[in-house]
């Protein structure tokens, strides 16, 4: 257990004292202490960075399971750091935050920060995992610690709702990658990202491949709100705005992001993994733009605007996969497009963080979020309109934000794809650059409303619940420090090139580097007459354009029916599947016992009967068969006769001196078979069940003693005669082959006397070869008496207690 | 029942008969080992000549000539077999080993005696106990 793996857990131990600090502490803010844990953790990470830019990577090991090759390997390097980073960084930014947003004699900031440490240790154990079986442990803890924040304030219906639908989607992608990460080791044989990575080109040609990559894409999906599992991220807005900034638009959402990039190495060969990844970001991108524009909840715009913002990073990680086809750096534009889903992941942290802050402040200062209510709050919150436009200009991509930088390489990554001659890239890849445009058309629309429509326009504080005014200043520490460093990454973008986006982009496309390349970034604003220039002016022009007539286009948003969203299909499909079991329980489970035999006998006839059709078992051999006697096929006849009347037999009483007669000339049988001792206990027994049978038929109820043949049931005849022809097929099969083994009876016939000092071979086998069954047998008709006894006696007893 | 019958020659048959069902019920116990019969069968003839003396009787009067707790009695018979096998153990033998050997006793001269009559007669008292509740209980439910 290294230093590395102490801070990873720090996280965890400092939550198991988080209780006690509030309960001991209840005149100080628990965000106090709490704000210590990122502090200390971002600073011990800030110490990597000159070893991971210089190019190494920091691997510690602590066994934790290693017969199953399961171990706890920390692993840093430029990926792993940045995102540690970004978790500890805006960690920080956001308990500082939450210390002002909730108040300390209200909530049950004990629980708060416990779940916020959880789920702060899980991501930082989710991004330094080099193990896969450790990485999908902490994903879960993700999931776990979200759904519990989520669901922060529980005695809300939506929160509930919310918490229960992050859940279910998250788990499944979760449980998804276990398969894809059970299937990957089963392929390479090792739980490591790095071994794996290091044996990429073999996997490529395995047949399970094209699934491990599928089931791993599913868990990276929902968990970063892609298309069509993106429905639960607005959902999860339910929850306080602190975790809305830190969980659902800095670090959980990526963590599919970083699933991608991880896994880049490995899958990034293949055409699919191209496709996939870069489809459906794409689409993703357009779909969460296009939809942002129709809400009115500002939390509800953020959330779609992060969909569709990780849509982008997500197509950038597709596209950047192309990289890997072209042997040189030096000429390869498909780099751009990795460093821009790097250099964007970071912009997005820090201005998506700042646009949540800002939200809540409006939120908590003015008591609604609804934009319809909201307006001209210029002048009274200054600092938070501040805020916001930097905020949202970095989003829509307008200089001199970094936004801006990160959306022209994003375009210019776009439109290289016209020039990628591979899987079908160059007809179908013309989506890609349109797509891309029309999103970021919405895009700039709803960055522009949520700016003006909450703090331009016409003031109508009567509407609001509460009187606003400007935030405290403890409020506006984290979402200033997130909008200087927008500024700043925006003037000043060299300064992440080398220490921070450059390790990362060598470790999601290791293949390269590794071949003694180099990666070069660098970041400029100007960058001549290109055409992503001109597609940035006409994503101001257009979008300006729209906003200004939006009143007038808006009414298509009514047009498409709730029944066809993915949240109408969401709903219904858990409507559905809920009263689908619950209908086919109905139908299977009837509660008669009727049913629940004909199922048994038709499970025990079908299986029967087609193993033994696919084994060929049956077999007939008629050459060990005795010689039939007269009086065997007189007796055999009487009781066929016996038991075929008891099914026609009009009253019950004929049908259980019928049932006496099938048991004594069973009894007969044995005599003549030469069973002497069967049939004397044929006998007394047949004698004693009848009597136990015609009580039984004293005691009847009057009411229902109507006496009435049996009725015909189609159903039942076929499932009996089937019985029968399975059982007379099986019997008739291994008797033609029990002469494959001798018997064992000889030693028997040998040793009765010689060992055992007997002349009768049944009693002795009963009492001394096998005499352990006997001891049993009378147990278990002890157990039966004892059970009659108490069934007869105590009803009185029950009765009363009732 | 309101009014007794007269079972007069039901009562003086059963007397005697009962007693030559318990004969051979006896006889079919200890000649088991040699001849078919056993401890099943015959603590199932024990308990037909009981029943017959029920029939005869009643409940009450049977109790009264042969005051048996047959719940003890298949308790008894369980834990007779069950020693009987743990006898073995003592010997260092496996469970439910059994030991035979011939004695001169007094009055029957060279016997065999052999450890297997005793699990039998654990059988055979565990038969009888278990036929006889369970034809006692149902028979005084009413």
């Amino acid at each position: 257990m290294s230093l590395l793996h102490l801070a990873i857990l720090l996280p965890f131990i400092a939550a198991v004292f988080v209780p006690f600090l509030f309960k001991g502490f209840r005149s100080i803010h628990t965000g106090w202490f709490v704000l210590l844990v990122p502090l200390a953790l971002f600073i011990y990470f800030i110490q990597y960075m000159p070893v991971t830019s210089s190019g190494q990577t920091v691997s510690q090991t602590f066994e934790w399971i290693p017969s199953l090759g399961i171990n706890f390997t920390a692993y840093v390097d430029g990926l792993g750091l940045l995102f540690a980073l970004l978790i500890t960084g805006i960690g920080s930014l956001v308990v500082l935050y939450s210390i002002y947003y909730l108040a300390k004699e209200k909530e049950a900031l004990g629980n708060f920060y416990v779940y916020l440490l959880m789920f702060m240790g899980a991501m930082l154990g989710l991004v330094l995992s080099d193990n896969m079986i450790v990485l999908y442990m902490f994903w879960e803890f993700t999931s776990i610690s979200s759904f519990l924040l989520i669901g922060y304030w529980y005695d809300k219906e939506r929160s509930r709702y919310g918490a229960q639908k992050s859940m279910l989607i998250t788990v499944f992608g979760g449980l998804s990658m276990l398969g894809g990460i059970v299937l990957l080791y089963i392929m390479g044989g090792t739980f490591s990202i790095r071994e794996l990575i290091g044996m990429s080109g073999d996997l490529m040609t395995e047949p399970l491949f094209l699934f491990a990559m599928i089931l791993i894409l599913l868990g990276a999906f929902t968990k970063s709100a892609q298309f069509p599992f993106h429905v639960w991220l607005p959902d999860a807005m339910e929850a306080p705005t602190p975790v809305s900034a830190y969980l659902h638009s800095a670090t959980m959402v990526k963590a599919g992001i970083y699933l991608v990039a991880r896994m880049s190495p490995v899958f990034a060969e293949s055409g699919v993994w191209l496709w996939l990844v870069a489809g459906f970001g794409i689409f993703t991108l357009f779909w969460g733009s296009f939809n942002a524009v129709k809400q009115t909840d500002l939390k509800g715009i953020l959330a779609f605007s992060t969909i569709s913002q990780l849509g982008l990073i997500m197509s950038l990680l597709g596209l950047g996969a192309a990289a890997l086809h072209f042997d040189t750096l030096d000429e390869n534009m498909y780099m751009t497009a990795t460093i821009a889903a790097v250099f964007h992941l970071i912009n997005h942290a820090t201005f998506k963080g700042a646009l949540f802050m800002m939200a809540g402040i409006v939120d908590h200062e003015t008591g609604t979020r609804d934009i319809r209510k909201l307006g001209g709050l210029v002048n009274l919150m200054p600092i938070t309109f501040t805020i916001a436009i930097i905020g949202s200009f970095s989003m829509a991509g307008l200089p001199p934000f970094n936004g801006f930088l990160s959306k022209e390489m994003f375009l210019t990554g776009m439109i290289s794809v016209f020039e990628l001659d591979l899987f079908n890239l160059n007809t179908w890849g013309i989506l890609f650059p349109v797509l891309a445009w029309v999103a970021s058309v919405f895009t700039f629309i709803y960055s522009i409303m949520l700016v003006f429509k909450t703090f331009l326009g016409k003031p109508q504080f009567d509407k609001l619940p509460k009187k606003p005014h400007e935030a405290p200043i403890g409020m506006l520490i984290s979402p200033l420090v997130l909008v200087s460093l927008v500024i700043i990454f925006g003037f000043f973008p060299n300064l992440l090139s080398n220490s921070m986006i450059k390790p990362a982009v060598e470790a999601i496309l290791p293949s390269l580097t590794d071949a003694g390349q180099e990666v070069y970034v660098d970041i400029y604003f100007w960058h001549g007459f290109q055409p992503e220039l001109f597609m940035t002016l006409g994503i101001i022009l257009t979008g300006t354009l729209m906003y200004a007539t939006l009143a007038k286009w808006q009414g298509i948003y009514n047009r498409i029916p709730e029944r066809f969203t993915i949240n109408g299909v969401y709903d219904r499909g858990l409507d559905k599947s809920e009263s689908g079991s619950f209908k086919l329980n109905e139908v299977v489970m009837t509660g008669y016992m009727r049913s629940y035999l004909i199922y048994i006998f038709a499970f025990f006839v079908a299986i029967l009967l087609s193993t033994m059709g696919i084994r060929d078992a049956f077999a007939v051999d008629t050459s060990n068969l005795a010689e039939i006697r007269i009086y065997e096929v007189a007796l055999a006849l009487v009781l066929i006769a016996g038991a075929i009347t008891i099914l026609f037999a009009k009253s019950r009483l004929t049908s259980i001196v019928l049932l006496g007669v099938v048991g004594y000339s069973v009894a007969l049988f044995f005599v003549f078979f030469r069973a002497p001792d069967l049939a004397l206990t044929q006998l007394v027994i047949e004698t004693v069940s009848v009597a136990l049978f015609l009580l039984c038929f004293y005691h009847l109820p009057e009411i229902s003693r109507k006496e009435e043949r049996m009725k015909f049931k189609m159903g039942n005849a076929v499932i009996s005669v089937l019985v029968g022809v399975t059982v007379t097929l099986i019997g008739i099969a291994s008797f033609s082959n029990s002469q494959a083994f001798e018997s064992i009876s000889q030693y028997h016939i040998d040793n009765v006397y010689e060992l055992a000092a007997g002349g009768n071979m049944v009693n002795v086998i009963l009492v001394d070869f096998r005499g352990f069954d006997t001891l049993f047998e009378i147990c278990v008709l002890g157990v039966a008496a004892l059970g009659i006894y108490a069934m007869v006696n105590f009803r009185g007893v029950r009765r009363q207690k009732r | 029942m309101k009014k007794q019958p007269n079972d007069l020659i039901l009562q003086t048959v059963t007397t005697v008969i009962s007693f030559i069902i318990f004969l051979f019920s006896i006889h079919l116990f200890f000649a088991g080992h040699y001849t078919p019969g056993g401890g099943f069968i015959g603590g199932l003839m024990t308990a037909a000549a009981l029943v017959l003396l029920l029939l005869a009787y009643d409940i009450k009067t049977l109790n009264t000539i042969l005051p048996f707790d047959y719940r003890l009695m298949t308790a008894a018979g369980l834990l007779i077999a069950v020693l009987t096998g743990a006898g073995a153990l003592l010997f260092n033998e496996p469970f439910l080993t059994h030991a035979y050997d011939y004695f001169e006793l007094p009055l029957l001269g060279e016997t065999s005696l052999h450890t297997a009559v005793l699990f039998d007669i654990g059988v055979y008292l565990t038969v009888i106990g278990v036929t006889m509740t369970i034809i006692q209980t149902i028979g005084e439910s009413e």
